[in-house]
């Protein structure tokens, strides 16, 4: 279609453009995945649910887990989520060095929350409670693991991003993508929001 | 191509899709409070049992939706919302996954002694 030559497909062409913007379609498709990721996640809350009575005898979480550095990280990623989402308002605004700013405090904010859960799990292990100790920890790990392989990976996907828009600027493509990471980093806070719920608070009350 | 642009920007406008420092402020504000609230109340042992979960439970989803809502911007964007629809979907088998296997394990338990 594009390649045809015929003015009328041109016209065409254009108004579909209008209706079906490439931005719009990525970011729908972004959803989707983060709805796949929803359910991933889902599955690991309820096996950690059904399994957390599942100590055999060795130490629980309410023994082990500390809620200082817990409160810590949230507020930690409470605020990456909020500084994401000023970064994405300046990059509307064409302000490139604002927001390259604000996604970097986004980054460093990220790193201090992973430096408290490498933390917290090596206090776990130096403590006895490693993935192999009781089905209870296991179930933990892997749910807590896994919501931080998520931050580590954003973390990554955020310096590629910075590097190309230092290389090449706004442009739609580039703006998109900041976008579909802000989304990103929402939604792992949301995330964050049950495990400090479910995993943290109802162990320890 | 500008026609294009201008014609883009000023459909994005119509759609606040981008929010404003205001929502985005206002949306940091009561994730704080949604996340003090629940630890207040867990860490000072105020509540029954039943009642402190009834309070994370709540407290977490309303947070959830905050984040939705003013970070994520899930109210704006074209008709039909297909965001929404694949969102609400997700939270279909979300809430199939874990309340169904909290009633059949919970059943199950019967005699498996954890």
């Amino acid at each position: 279609m594009a390649q045809s030559p015929a003015h009328g497909s041109d016209h065409h062409d254009h108004h579909a453009a209008g209706h079906h913007d490439p931005q719009d379609l990525k970011l729908l498709g972004f959803w989707i995945f983060l709805v796949t990721d929803v359910i991933m996640f889902a599955t690991l809350f309820a096996t950690f649910i059904v399994l957390r009575g599942g100590t055999d005898g060795n130490v629980t979480g309410a023994e082990l887990l500390e809620m200082n550095g817990i409160i810590i990280s949230t507020f930690l990623l409470l605020t990456s989520s909020f500084t994401s989402g000023v970064a994405v308002l300046a990059m509307h605004q064409n302000k490139i060095k604002q927001m390259i700013i604000w996604l970097v405090i986004t980054g460093l904010l990220g790193a201090g929350f992973l430096y408290l859960e490498v933390n917290e799990f090596l206090h776990l292990i130096h403590e006895g409670a490693t993935l192999q100790t009781s089905a209870y920890w296991s179930a933990f790990f892997t749910l807590v693991g896994t919501h931080g392989v998520h931050v580590t990976v954003g973390l990554f996907w955020m310096i590629a991003i910075i590097i190309q828009i230092v290389r090449r600027g706004l442009t739609d493509d580039t703006k998109g993508k900041v976008t579909v990471f802000s989304l990103y980093w929402h939604f792992l806070d949301a995330v964050w929001i049950f495990l400090l719920s479910i995993v943290y608070l109802m162990e320890v009350m | 191509m500008a026609d294009h642009n201008n014609a883009h920007n000023s459909h994005g406008g119509e759609r606040h899709e981008h929010g404003s420092l205001k929502s985005y402020i206002i949306g940091y504000i009561i994730s704080i409070v949604l996340t003090i609230i629940p630890l207040v109340v867990v860490l000072n042992d105020m509540m029954g049992r039943t009642a402190t979960i009834a309070v994370i439970m709540v407290t977490a989803t309303l947070q959830f939706l905050v984040q939705l809502i003013f970070f994520m911007h899930v109210r704006d964007g074209e008709q039909p919302r297909w965001n929404l629809i694949t969102l609400i979907f997700g939270v279909l088998i979300l809430l199939t996954v874990v309340v169904g296997s909290i009633w059949i394990m919970g059943n199950n338990s019967i005699g498996m002694k954890m």
